[in-house]
C-alpha cells in the first residue's frame, strides 16, 4: 500500500465524526430517492402483475336489467375481446359481536368457477362450490377486519330475506385493490365488504334469472375503449345503463392510479429537493475539508506529486465518504421503502409485490452525490494545487480587512473584542459566510418541508369535518325518497336535525375535459353542510346553476359563467347545459352542488331526496342504527366521525409516514450541516484561536468567537430557510393535488418555529461537541505549525 | 581538503533572478536580480536577515516557485520552460526539501512520511534505510505528534534524501529547534552531504552555522551581498550558539 493510501485511511479515521456527518447528508439524499422510487416500483409492479394475471376488465357498465342473450351482441362489438356478464347487488350483513351497520356488494361468479374477467386470487379456502346457494368468497380486508376464516358463517339480508352464509374462501380482486364503499372516500373494511356468490343463487335471489345488471369487457390488443363504450351504451340504452366507462373511471383503478401519479411526482420532487440540497452541502463541505489540507497539499507538491495525483488522492477520499453515504442510504432507504410500501398495502391489496431497489436508482443516487462531492473536492484541490507550493506553504496572506460599517457605527462601543472579531470575520469572508448561511438555510428549508404537512393535514381534516361535513351521519336510500321522509326520520331515537339531499350521478363535460361525479342537491343554505370559499366563509347556493369544488372547476378548465354539459346518468337520461355559478374550496373529494329544487327540476321530479343528513345525540347512536337498519329502503348509513377517523388514518399512514421519514432526514441533514460547519470552522481557525489564548483571552471568550459565529450564521440562516422552505412546500403542494384530497398550502407558525428550533438545537449540540476540542486547544503546537 | 570551483561541475546557474510577490495589497520585491552558481557536492549556507530573499531564492532553485524574471539552468538545461509539469518532475526526481516547520503529514508515521517520497521516486533508498541514516530507525512507527521537533526534522531530512536527490534544500532547518537539537540536525545534514555527495543548500539567519559550509552566500534586500569560501568546514559539533 502506498504511503498516500495510508494517509487516506488515517484521514478518514481521523475525521470519523465529520465523515459520519457528511455520510448522513449523502445517505439522506439517497434514501429519499430509494424510498420514493422503490415503494413506487413495488406498488406499480403489484398493480401491473395483478391486472395481467387476473384479466382486469377494460370497460365496465352497470344497468338495470338486461337479458343474457345481449351478451352475444356485446361480444360482437368491434374491438371487444371477452365479455363477462354478471349480477351485482347490495347486501346488508350482520356479524356476531359487531353492532355497527355493515353493508356490502354481492358479485356473481359462474357457478363454482373463476370469472373469465376480474378473476379472483384465492388467499385461503376455495370458491363457492357449484350449486351451493349459501356459500360466498369474501374479500380479504373485510375478512381480516372481522377475523373471518374459511368455514365461518355470517348473516346477510339479501333482497329483504335473511340468509346464513358460509365463507368458502378469502379472496382478492383486481376490481377492489382499493376496496371502497359506494358512499365512502376511504376504505372502511369493518363496515363495507365484497362477497362473491354463485350466479344461479344470486340471480334467483334478485330475480335476475337469465339476466344481468353488470357487464365487464376486455378489449382486443390496440383497440380503443371509446368506440366500444359508445357501442355498448347504444346496446344497453334500453336497459337502464348508467353509462359504460373505461378503467380510468373505475373507482379502485382511478384512486390507485392517482396515488401512483402522486408517488411518481413525489418520487421526483422530494429526492430532487433532498438530493439537490445534500449535493450542494456536500460540495461545500468537501471543498472546505480539502482547503484545510492546503499545507499538506503544498508539501506533497514540493516532493514532486503532480496536481493530477493529488486530485486523485482527494477524489478517493471523497469517493470513500460517498460510498459510506450511499451504502447507508441504500440500506436504510430499502428498509424504509419496505415500511412505506407496507403502509400502502393496508389500503391497496395485491396478491404479490416485489421489493427490489433497482440498480439504476442506486447508480443515480451515487452519481448525483458523487458528482457533487467530486466537484467540491476538485475545485478545492485545484485551487490549492495551482498555487506554487512555496506560496501554498506559507500561511495565506492576511485577508484584506478594511474598516467597515461596524467600525464607523456607534454599535462598536457596545461590542467586546471577540464579538467584533466574529462580525468582522463574517463581513470579510462574505462568500464563505453566505455559503454557510445558505447551507444551514437549506436544512431549515427541509425542516419546513418535512414539518408543514403535519399541520396542513390537520387543517385539511378540520376544515372538512368542522366546516363542510357538519352532520353526524348520512342515511342513503336505495331509491329516491320523498322529501317528507325527513319528518319520519325525526322521530327516530337521538335524531336532532334532519336535512334531505339529492345525489345524481352525472358526467360533466367542458370542452375537451370531462369528469364523472355526482351533483349533490341541497338547501341553499344547509345547516348540516357547509359550502365554503377559500377563506373558509360559508356561501349560499345560487337559486340555479352549478357550483363545483375549485379543484374540479380547474380540472374542467371552467370559470363561473361557462356552460357545462351535464350528462345525467340516471332516471330521464339526457344532457343539459347548466351554467357554472361558482366554486367552493373543499380540501377533500370532487363534487358538484346545486340547490335541491333546481336539481329536482333538472331531473323532472318532485321534491325528492336520495338520502338525509342527520345530527344526533350520540348516546342514542346504537339504538338508532339498529332501528334504521330495519328500514328496508335504507341502503347505507355513513358515520361522519368514523369517516373522519378513517381519512385521518389513511393520510397519516400514507402521507405522514413518508413525511415523517423525510422530517427525520431533514433533522439529520440539519445536524450534519451545522456540525460540519462548526468542525471546519474550528480547524480553519485553530491557530487564530490559539493565538488569542496566548494573548490572554480566556477559554470562554475564545469559545465565543467560534460558537458565536456559528449562532450568528444560524440566526441569519433561519429566515432565509423559512423563505426557501415556503417555496419548496408550495411546489410540493401544487404537485400532489388529487381527487381524494388537496393539502392546503398553509404553513403554521409551529412549523416555522419547529424548523428554527431544530436547527438551533443542532447548533447547540454541535457547540457542545466542539467544546472539548476548544478546551484542549494546544497553544504551543498550534502556533508552531505553519497552518 | 582544498578544492577549487573549477574542479566541479556547475549544478545550478542562476542569472538575473527577480521575484515580486503580492501579499494582500502590498507588492514585495523578494529578489532584485540575483546571479549565482552552485557546484556539485558543495554545502552552501545562505545567510540573511528575514526578508532578505534567501527563502525565495531557495524555493526558486528548488522548483517550488518560479522567478518573475531571469533564468535558471539545472545541469545546463533551462528550468521552468515546460511550466508546472516540468517543475513537478524536476522536484520529484532531483530535489529534496527540508522545511523550518518539518511539514510532516500528520496522519502518516515517520516511515510512511518517508515512503510518501520513495513511492514516486525512480531509484529511492528503502524508507527504513533513510531513517537509519538519520538515526531514527527505531522510531519508524511513530506519528509526528509522538516525535520531538528535532526528531521530526531528522525524519524530514530522511524524507528529503531518500530519493537520492541531486540537491538538498534546507530552509531554516534549525529555526524551530534549540541549539543542542539543532546541532544534531546539522550533523545529519553534513553527514548526508559528505557521505552521499548531495549538493546542499542551507539557509539560515544564524551566522554561526556558516562555519560548516564550503561557501557562504550573504543576501540583503533581495541581492547577493558577498560570497565567502571557508578554508575549512567546521564540524557541526564544534558549533555553538
Amino acid at each position: 500500500m502506498l504511503a498516500l493510501d495510508h494517509k487516506l485511511l488515517r484521514d478518514l479515521s481521523g475525521m470519523k465524526g465529520q465523515v459520519a456527518a457528511i455520510a448522513v447528508v449523502i445517505a439522506a439524499g439517497v434514501m429519499t430517492l430509494v424510498i420514493a422510487v422503490t415503494s413506487l416500483d413495488a406498488i406499480s409492479y403489484g398493480q401491473r402483475a395483478f391486472y395481467r394475471d387476473h384479466d382486469f376488465a377494460e370497460v365496465f357498465a352497470q344497468l338495470k336489467r338486461a337479458p343474457e342473450y345481449l351478451a352475444g351482441k356485446i361480444a360482437a362489438i368491434d374491438g371487444v375481446n371477452r365479455v363477462h356478464t354478471r349480477v351485482v347487488a347490495p347486501v346488508r350483513l350482520e356479524i356476531a359481536g359487531f353492532d355497527d351497520p355493515v353493508s356490502g356488494h354481492l358479485i356473481s361468479i359462474p357457478d363454482g368457477e373463476q370469472p373469465p374477467i376480474n378473476s379472483l386470487h384465492l388467499r385461503e379456502g376455495r370458491l363457492p362450490e357449484s350449486g351451493r346457494a349459501d356459500s360466498v368468497a369474501v374479500s380479504e380486508p373485510f375478512a381480516e377486519a372481522h377475523g373471518l376464516r374459511a368455514g365461518d358463517r355470517l348473516r346477510a339480508i339479501i333482497n329483504g330475506r335473511l340468509e346464513t352464509l358460509t365463507v368458502s374462501g378469502i379472496v382478492l380482486s383486481p376490481e377492489y385493490i382499493y376496496q371502497l364503499g359506494p358512499a365512502d372516500l376511504i376504505p372502511d373494511y369493518e363496515r363495507f365488504g365484497v362477497l362473491w356468490m354463485n350466479r344461479r343463487a344470486l340471480g334467483r335471489a334478485f330475480d335476475m334469472d337469465g339476466a344481468f345488471n353488470s357487464v365487464v369487457l376486455t378489449l382486443q390488443a390496440h383497440a380503443e375503449p371509446e368506440p366500444v363504450i359508445a357501442a355498448l351504451d347504444r346496446l344497453l340504452a334500453d336497459y337502464g345503463t348508467l353509462g359504460a366507462y373505461a378503467r380510468d373511471e373505475q373507482v379502485s383503478h382511478r384512486i390507485l392510479s392517482q396515488e401512483l401519479d402522486q408517488l411518481r411526482v413525489t418520487s421526483v420532487i422530494l429526492p430532487a429537493i433532498f438530493l439537490g440540497v445534500s449535493a450542494f452541502l456536500l460540495s461545500v463541505l468537501m471543498g472546505r475539508i480539502v482547503r484545510n489540507q492546503r499545507q499538506q497539499i503544498a508539501v506533497l507538491k514540493a516532493f514532486g506529486y503532480s496536481s493530477a495525483e493529488l486530485i486523485r488522492h482527494y477524489a478517493m477520499l471523497t469517493a470513500a465518504i460517498v460510498l459510506v453515504g450511499v451504502v447507508l442510504g441504500v440500506v436504510l432507504g430499502g428498509w424504509a421503502a419496505d415500511w412505506v410500501a407496507a403502509l400502502y398495502m393496508q389500503y391497496f391489496r395485491f396478491p404479490e409485490t416485489r421489493f427490489e431497489v433497482r440498480p439504476q436508482v442506486i447508480a443515480l443516487g451515487a452519481a448525483v452525490s458523487g458528482a457533487a462531492a467530486m466537484l467540491g473536492t476538485w475545485r478545492a484541490v485545484r485551487e490549492a494545487a495551482v498555487l506554487a507550493p512555496a506560496v501554498a506553504m506559507r500561511p495565506p496572506a492576511p485577508a484584506t480587512f478594511r474598516r467597515g460599517l461596524l467600525d464607523r457605527s456607534r454599535l462598536r462601543r457596545w461590542l467586546d473584542q471577540p464579538t467584533r472579531i466574529i462580525l468582522r470575520n463574517l463581513g470579510r469572508h462574505r462568500i464563505k459566510a453566505s455559503l454557510s448561511v445558505l447551507g444551514i438555510a437549506l436544512s431549515v428549508a427541509l425542516l419546513v418541508v418535512g414539518g408543514y404537512q403535519f399541520n396542513a393535514i390537520d387543517q385539511l381534516i378540520d376544515t372538512q369535518y368542522r366546516k363542510v361535513l357538519k352532520m353526524d351521519a348520512i342515511v342513503h336510500f336505495n331509491d329516491v325518497a320523498p322529501e317528507r321522509a325527513a319528518a319520519e326520520l325525526r322521530h327516530y331515537p337521538g335524531v336532532e336535525h334532519v336535512e334531505p339531499f339529492r345525489s345524481v350521478p352525472v358526467r360533466l363535460v367542458h370542452g375537451v375535459h370531462d369528469y364523472r361525479t355526482a351533483i349533490e342537491g341541497m338547501d341553499r343554505r344547509p345547516v348540516l353542510r357547509g359550502l365554503i370559499d377559500r377563506s373558509g366563509v360559508d356561501q349560499e347556493l345560487p337559486e340555479s346553476g352549478l357550483v363545483l369544488t375549485d379543484y374540479l372547476a380547474e380540472h374542467l378548465d371552467a370559470r363561473p359563467g361557462d356552460l357545462i354539459d351535464v350528462e345525467i346518468k340516471t332516471g330521464h337520461r339526457r344532457t343539459v347545459q347548466v351554467p357554472l355559478a361558482g366554486v367552493v374550496a373543499e380540501p377533500l373529494g370532487v363534487s358538484a352542488y346545486m340547490a335541491r329544487p333546481a336539481l329536482n327540476r333538472l331531473m323532472r321530479e318532485g321534491p325528492a331526496a336520495s338520502g338525509f343528513w342527520l345530527s344526533l345525540d350520540r348516546s342514542a347512536e346504537v339504538e338508532l342504527f339498529r332501528e334504521l337498519w330495519d328500514v328496508p329502503k335504507v341502503a347505507g348509513i355513513g358515520l361522519i366521525a368514523r369517516a373522519e377517523d378513517d381519512i385521518r388514518g389513511y393520510i397519516e399512514d400514507t402521507m405522514l409516514g413518508t413525511m415523517g421519514v423525510m422530517l427525520l432526514l431533514a433533522v439529520s441533514i440539519a445536524f450534519a450541516v451545522v456540525y460540519n460547519s462548526a468542525r471546519i470552522a474550528f480547524a480553519e481557525r485553530e491557530r487564530e484561536l490559539a493565538t488569542l489564548r496566548v494573548l490572554g483571552f480566556g477559554r470562554g471568550e475564545v469559545a465565543w468567537i467560534l460558537v458565536g459565529e456559528l449562532f450568528v450564521l444560524t440566526l441569519l440562516a433561519i429566515p432565509l430557510g423559512w423563505l426557501l422552505g415556503t417555496g419548496l412546500a408550495w411546489i410540493l403542494t401544487e404537485a400532489i393535488e388529487m381527487d381524494l384530497f388537496r393539502i392546503p398550502f398553509v404553513i403554521s407558525r409551529q412549523a416555522y418555529a419547529m424548523s428554527a428550533a431544530g436547527v438551533l438545537a443542532a447548533a447547540v449540540l454541535s457547540a457542545l461537541l466542539i467544546a472539548p476540542r476548544l478546551a484542549r486547544l494546544d497553544m504551543v503546537t498550534a502556533l508552531k505549525s505553519v497552518e | 581538503m582544498e578544492r577549487t570551483d573549477s574542479d566541479r561541475s556547475v549544478v545550478f546557474e542562476a542569472r538575473g533572478l527577480t521575484r515580486v510577490y503580492h501579499m494582500g495589497e502590498v507588492a514585495i520585491h523578494a529578489l532584485r536580480g540575483v546571479d549565482l552558481d552552485l557546484y556539485a557536492g558543495e554545502l552552501v549556507v545562505m545567510l540573511g536577515a528575514s526578508g532578505s530573499g534567501k527563502s525565495t531564492l531557495l524555493n526558486i532553485l528548488g522548483g517550488l516557485d518560479a522567478p518573475t524574471e531571469g533564468t535558471i539552468r539545472y545541469r545546463g538545461e533551462l528550468l521552468g520552460d515546460g511550466g508546472e509539469r516540468e517543475l513537478t518532475r524536476f522536484r520529484r526526481e532531483h530535489v529534496g526539501f527540508v522545511f523550518q516547520f518539518y511539514n510532516m503529514i500528520p496522519s502518516l508515521t515517520a516511515l510512511e512520511n518517508v515512503a510518501v517520497v520513495t513511492d514516486i521516486a525512480r531509484e529511492p533508498m528503502a524508507p527504513i534505510e533513510a531513517l537509519r541514516l538519520v538515526g531514527l530507525e527505531d522510531r519508524a512507527d511513530h506519528f509526528p505528534s509522538q516525535l520531538s521537533g528535532g526528531e521530526q526534522q531528522r525524519v524530514a531530512i530522511a524524507r528529503a534524501v531518500a530519493k537520492r536527490p541531486a540537491v538538498l534544500m534546507c530552509d531554516e532547518p534549525t529555526g524551530a529547534l534549540d541549539s543542542k537539537t539543532g546541532i544534531r540536525v546539522l550533523e545529519v545534514i553534513e553527514q548526508v552531504n559528505r557521505e552521499i555527495g548531495t549538493t546542499t543548500v542551507v539557509i539560515t539567519h544564524n551566522a554561526v552555522i556558516a562555519r560548516m559550509a564550503d561557501r557562504v552566500v550573504r543576501l540583503r534586500d533581495g541581492l547577493i551581498d558577498d560570497i565567502d569560501r571557508n578554508v575549512e568546514r567546521a564540524a557541526p559539533a564544534t558549533l555553538s550558539w
